[in-house]
Protein backbone atom coordinates (compact mmCIF):
# COMPACT_ATOMS: atom_id res chain seq x y z
CA UNK A 1 0.00 0.00 0.00
CA UNK A 2 1.10 3.65 -0.45
CA UNK A 3 2.00 4.88 3.15
CA UNK A 4 3.45 7.67 2.67
CA UNK A 5 1.16 10.46 3.67
CA UNK A 6 2.34 14.23 2.87
CA UNK A 7 0.28 17.19 3.28
CA UNK A 8 0.62 20.95 1.18
CA UNK A 9 2.67 23.20 3.39
CA UNK A 10 4.04 20.24 5.72
CA UNK A 11 7.87 21.07 6.38
CA UNK A 12 9.94 17.53 4.92
CA UNK A 13 13.50 18.81 5.41
CA UNK A 14 15.88 21.22 6.27
CA UNK A 15 19.46 21.75 6.24
CA UNK A 16 22.19 24.36 6.86
CA UNK A 17 25.46 23.83 4.85
CA UNK A 18 28.57 26.38 5.36
CA UNK A 19 30.79 26.75 1.75
CA UNK A 20 34.08 28.43 1.79
CA UNK A 21 36.28 28.34 -1.27
CA UNK A 22 37.84 24.86 -0.86
CA UNK A 23 33.95 24.05 -1.55
CA UNK A 24 34.51 26.20 -4.82
CA UNK A 25 37.70 24.47 -5.73
CA UNK A 26 36.43 20.79 -5.03
CA UNK A 27 32.88 21.59 -7.51
CA UNK A 28 35.41 22.87 -9.75
CA UNK A 29 36.91 19.79 -10.18
CA UNK A 30 34.37 17.04 -9.62
CA UNK A 31 32.14 19.16 -12.58
CA UNK A 32 34.70 20.36 -14.90
CA UNK A 33 33.43 23.95 -14.61
CA UNK A 34 36.80 25.67 -14.20
CA UNK A 35 35.45 29.12 -15.19
CA UNK A 36 38.23 31.81 -13.44
CA UNK A 37 35.18 34.01 -11.04
CA UNK A 38 34.71 30.80 -9.06
CA UNK A 39 38.39 31.23 -7.91
CA UNK A 40 40.03 34.05 -9.16
CA UNK A 41 39.16 37.30 -7.31
CA UNK A 42 40.77 39.42 -9.88
CA UNK A 43 39.38 37.87 -12.58
CA UNK A 44 35.60 38.24 -10.82
CA UNK A 45 35.88 41.86 -9.32
CA UNK A 46 37.10 42.62 -13.79
CA UNK A 47 33.85 41.46 -14.99
CA UNK A 48 32.20 43.96 -12.32
CA UNK A 49 31.38 41.42 -9.60
CA UNK A 50 31.81 41.94 -6.14
CA UNK A 51 34.15 39.29 -5.67
CA UNK A 52 34.56 35.06 -5.89
CA UNK A 53 30.68 33.82 -6.67
CA UNK A 54 29.83 30.28 -5.85
CA UNK A 55 28.75 27.78 -8.98
CA UNK A 56 24.89 28.41 -9.72
CA UNK A 57 24.88 24.66 -10.01
CA UNK A 58 27.07 24.08 -6.48
CA UNK A 59 24.44 25.65 -4.78
CA UNK A 60 21.70 23.68 -6.69
CA UNK A 61 23.10 20.92 -6.08
CA UNK A 62 23.71 21.87 -2.54
CA UNK A 63 19.86 22.69 -2.29
CA UNK A 64 18.34 19.44 -3.22
CA UNK A 65 20.24 17.33 -0.66
CA UNK A 66 17.89 17.77 2.23
CA UNK A 67 14.79 16.40 -0.61
CA UNK A 68 17.53 13.67 -1.23
CA UNK A 69 17.47 12.59 2.02
CA UNK A 70 14.62 12.73 3.22
CA UNK A 71 13.07 10.79 -0.16
CA UNK A 72 16.28 8.89 -1.80
CA UNK A 73 17.83 10.48 -5.01
CA UNK A 74 16.73 8.25 -7.41
CA UNK A 75 13.30 9.16 -6.53
CA UNK A 76 13.63 12.23 -8.15
CA UNK A 77 12.10 13.18 -11.45
CA UNK A 78 12.28 16.51 -11.96
CA UNK A 79 14.28 19.47 -10.65
CA UNK A 80 14.13 23.54 -11.25
CA UNK A 81 15.40 26.31 -10.50
CA UNK A 82 15.99 30.14 -11.15
CA UNK A 83 19.41 31.73 -10.28
CA UNK A 84 17.85 35.09 -8.19
CA UNK A 85 20.85 36.00 -6.40
CA UNK A 86 24.59 35.18 -6.40
CA UNK A 87 26.36 33.79 -3.65
CA UNK A 88 29.69 35.79 -2.83
CA UNK A 89 32.04 33.28 -0.82
CA UNK A 90 34.76 35.26 1.09
CA UNK A 91 38.71 34.01 0.69
CA UNK A 92 38.66 33.11 4.69
CA UNK A 93 35.32 32.08 6.47
CA UNK A 94 32.40 30.73 4.89
CA UNK A 95 28.83 31.32 3.93
CA UNK A 96 26.33 29.41 5.26
CA UNK A 97 23.40 28.43 2.87
CA UNK A 98 20.16 27.47 4.94
CA UNK A 99 17.52 25.58 3.32
CA UNK A 100 13.59 24.50 4.18
CA UNK A 101 11.75 21.79 2.00
CA UNK A 102 8.09 21.90 1.85
CA UNK A 103 5.57 20.17 0.16
CA UNK A 104 4.16 22.46 -2.47
CA UNK A 105 1.28 19.97 -4.56
CA UNK A 106 0.72 16.19 -3.85
CA UNK A 107 -0.71 14.21 -7.03
CA UNK A 108 -1.53 11.16 -7.34
CA UNK A 109 1.83 9.58 -8.34
CA UNK A 110 4.53 12.42 -7.22
CA UNK A 111 4.99 15.41 -4.91
CA UNK A 112 6.46 18.79 -5.60
CA UNK A 113 8.55 19.87 -3.27
CA UNK A 114 9.55 23.68 -3.22
CA UNK A 115 13.00 24.18 -1.51
CA UNK A 116 13.82 28.05 -0.18
CA UNK A 117 17.43 28.54 -0.07
CA UNK A 118 18.84 31.51 1.97
CA UNK A 119 22.08 33.11 2.79
CA UNK A 120 21.98 36.02 5.09
CA UNK A 121 18.61 36.06 5.13
CA UNK A 122 17.91 36.49 1.48
CA UNK A 123 16.41 33.91 -1.20
CA UNK A 124 19.88 32.89 -3.62
CA UNK A 125 16.96 30.93 -5.93
CA UNK A 126 13.53 31.25 -7.42
CA UNK A 127 11.20 28.60 -7.95
CA UNK A 128 13.06 25.71 -6.52
CA UNK A 129 11.24 22.77 -7.28
CA UNK A 130 11.84 19.15 -6.74
CA UNK A 131 8.77 16.43 -8.15
CA UNK A 132 9.39 13.16 -6.58
CA UNK A 133 8.20 9.79 -6.93
CA UNK A 134 5.43 8.79 -4.62
CA UNK A 135 5.17 5.11 -2.87
CA UNK B 1 28.42 41.27 -30.93
CA UNK B 2 24.65 39.68 -30.50
CA UNK B 3 23.01 36.56 -30.62
CA UNK B 4 22.13 35.26 -33.93
CA UNK B 5 18.74 35.93 -34.89
CA UNK B 6 17.96 32.72 -35.98
CA UNK B 7 19.25 30.74 -33.38
CA UNK B 8 16.06 29.56 -32.35
CA UNK B 9 15.42 26.06 -33.74
CA UNK B 10 19.25 25.20 -34.31
CA UNK B 11 20.31 21.85 -33.53
CA UNK B 12 23.56 20.65 -32.44
CA UNK B 13 24.95 17.16 -33.62
CA UNK B 14 25.26 14.20 -30.83
CA UNK B 15 28.30 14.44 -28.61
CA UNK B 16 30.35 11.81 -27.91
CA UNK B 17 29.40 9.18 -25.75
CA UNK B 18 30.32 10.06 -22.41
CA UNK B 19 30.86 6.89 -19.96
CA UNK B 20 29.38 7.48 -15.96
CA UNK B 21 32.62 6.44 -13.86
CA UNK B 22 31.92 5.04 -10.45
CA UNK B 23 34.16 7.52 -8.89
CA UNK B 24 33.55 10.22 -10.91
CA UNK B 25 29.83 9.96 -9.78
CA UNK B 26 31.20 9.38 -5.72
CA UNK B 27 33.48 12.66 -6.28
CA UNK B 28 30.80 14.85 -7.77
CA UNK B 29 28.43 13.62 -4.25
CA UNK B 30 31.27 14.62 -2.12
CA UNK B 31 31.17 18.03 -3.99
CA UNK B 32 27.63 18.90 -3.84
CA UNK B 33 27.76 17.83 -0.11
CA UNK B 34 25.48 14.29 -0.19
CA UNK B 35 25.32 11.79 2.19
CA UNK B 36 22.39 9.43 -0.01
CA UNK B 37 24.04 5.78 0.03
CA UNK B 38 22.97 4.96 -3.27
CA UNK B 39 25.71 7.70 -4.58
CA UNK B 40 28.16 6.52 -2.30
CA UNK B 41 28.17 3.36 -1.49
CA UNK B 42 28.09 0.89 -4.32
CA UNK B 43 26.18 -2.33 -2.32
CA UNK B 44 23.43 0.19 -1.17
CA UNK B 45 22.76 0.64 -4.84
CA UNK B 46 22.70 -2.57 -5.49
CA UNK B 47 20.61 -3.68 -3.16
CA UNK B 48 18.19 -1.09 -4.53
CA UNK B 49 18.06 -2.73 -7.40
CA UNK B 50 21.00 -0.61 -9.73
CA UNK B 51 23.77 -2.10 -11.40
CA UNK B 52 25.97 0.60 -9.51
CA UNK B 53 25.87 3.95 -7.76
CA UNK B 54 23.34 6.71 -8.72
CA UNK B 55 24.33 10.14 -9.82
CA UNK B 56 22.98 13.12 -7.26
CA UNK B 57 20.21 14.87 -9.71
CA UNK B 58 22.85 17.79 -10.62
CA UNK B 59 25.33 15.39 -12.13
CA UNK B 60 23.13 15.87 -15.47
CA UNK B 61 25.05 18.59 -15.86
CA UNK B 62 28.96 17.37 -16.93
CA UNK B 63 26.92 15.61 -19.35
CA UNK B 64 24.73 18.64 -20.79
CA UNK B 65 28.11 20.97 -20.32
CA UNK B 66 29.62 19.24 -23.43
CA UNK B 67 26.47 20.53 -25.40
CA UNK B 68 26.74 23.91 -23.97
CA UNK B 69 30.55 24.04 -25.21
CA UNK B 70 29.17 23.52 -28.89
CA UNK B 71 26.83 26.31 -28.34
CA UNK B 72 29.74 28.75 -26.84
CA UNK B 73 31.71 27.36 -29.73
CA UNK B 74 30.05 28.36 -32.46
CA UNK B 75 30.95 31.63 -33.46
CA UNK B 76 27.50 31.87 -35.77
CA UNK B 77 25.50 31.25 -32.54
CA UNK B 78 27.16 35.10 -30.99
CA UNK B 79 26.91 33.85 -27.74
CA UNK B 80 29.95 35.43 -25.72
CA UNK B 81 30.92 33.31 -22.68
CA UNK B 82 32.02 36.59 -21.01
CA UNK B 83 29.22 37.67 -21.45
CA UNK B 84 26.55 34.64 -19.75
CA UNK B 85 25.09 34.44 -16.79
CA UNK B 86 23.16 31.41 -16.19
CA UNK B 87 19.36 31.92 -15.54
CA UNK B 88 17.75 28.59 -15.11
CA UNK B 89 18.06 25.45 -14.99
CA UNK B 90 15.69 22.26 -15.00
CA UNK B 91 16.40 18.26 -15.73
CA UNK B 92 13.62 16.11 -16.69
CA UNK B 93 14.44 12.36 -15.54
CA UNK B 94 13.40 9.50 -17.08
CA UNK B 95 15.45 7.45 -14.80
CA UNK B 96 17.99 8.36 -12.61
CA UNK B 97 22.03 8.42 -14.17
CA UNK B 98 23.98 5.24 -12.95
CA UNK B 99 27.93 5.11 -12.94
CA UNK B 100 28.23 2.42 -16.20
CA UNK B 101 25.95 4.26 -18.44
CA UNK B 102 27.31 5.62 -22.02
CA UNK B 103 25.25 8.91 -22.09
CA UNK B 104 25.20 11.00 -25.50
CA UNK B 105 23.19 14.37 -25.48
CA UNK B 106 21.68 16.09 -28.65
CA UNK B 107 21.04 20.10 -28.14
CA UNK B 108 18.60 22.27 -29.56
CA UNK B 109 18.26 25.99 -28.81
CA UNK B 110 14.38 26.18 -28.11
CA UNK B 111 13.57 29.88 -27.39
CA UNK B 112 15.60 33.20 -28.05
CA UNK B 113 13.91 36.50 -26.09
CA UNK B 114 15.07 39.64 -25.48
CA UNK B 115 14.53 41.70 -22.73
CA UNK B 116 15.45 45.00 -22.05
CA UNK B 117 18.96 44.36 -24.25
CA UNK B 118 19.73 41.09 -23.35
CA UNK B 119 18.96 37.95 -24.52
CA UNK B 120 17.72 34.95 -23.06
CA UNK B 121 18.52 31.79 -24.69
CA UNK B 122 17.23 29.04 -23.79
CA UNK B 123 18.93 25.53 -24.61
CA UNK B 124 17.42 21.83 -24.35
CA UNK B 125 19.78 18.48 -24.14
CA UNK B 126 18.67 15.53 -24.92
CA UNK B 127 21.10 12.89 -23.04
CA UNK B 128 19.81 8.80 -24.00
CA UNK B 129 22.09 5.78 -22.63
CA UNK B 130 24.06 3.23 -25.19
CA UNK B 131 20.51 1.87 -26.03
CA UNK B 132 18.94 4.61 -27.23
CA UNK B 133 16.11 5.17 -24.27
CA UNK B 134 15.95 8.37 -22.82
CA UNK B 135 17.48 9.04 -19.08
CA UNK B 136 17.02 13.02 -18.67
CA UNK B 137 16.30 16.30 -19.88
CA UNK B 138 18.71 19.47 -19.05
CA UNK B 139 16.97 22.49 -20.20
CA UNK B 140 19.35 25.43 -19.49
CA UNK B 141 18.40 29.62 -19.62
CA UNK B 142 21.35 31.72 -20.65
CA UNK B 143 21.61 35.19 -19.84
CA UNK B 144 23.85 36.69 -22.35
CA UNK B 145 24.25 40.96 -21.35
CA UNK B 146 23.65 43.74 -23.79
CA UNK B 147 26.55 45.40 -25.02
CA UNK B 148 24.46 48.73 -23.30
Amino acid sequence: MSGEQLTVGEVVATGAVDVDRDDLVRYAGASGDFNPIHYRDDVATSVGLPGVLAHGMLTMGLAVQPVVERFGGDRIRDYQVRFTRPVPVPPEGSVRLELEAKVGLVEADEARIDVVAKVGGQTVLGRAQVRVALR
Amino acid sequence: MSVAVDLKGRSYPDTAPYLVGREKVREFARAVGSSDPLSLDPSAAVAAGYPDVVAPPTFAVVVQDLTLAQLLADESAGVDFSRVVHGDQRFSFSRPIVAGDLLTAAMTVTEVKTLGGNAMVTAESVMRDGDGAHVVTATSTLVVRGDA
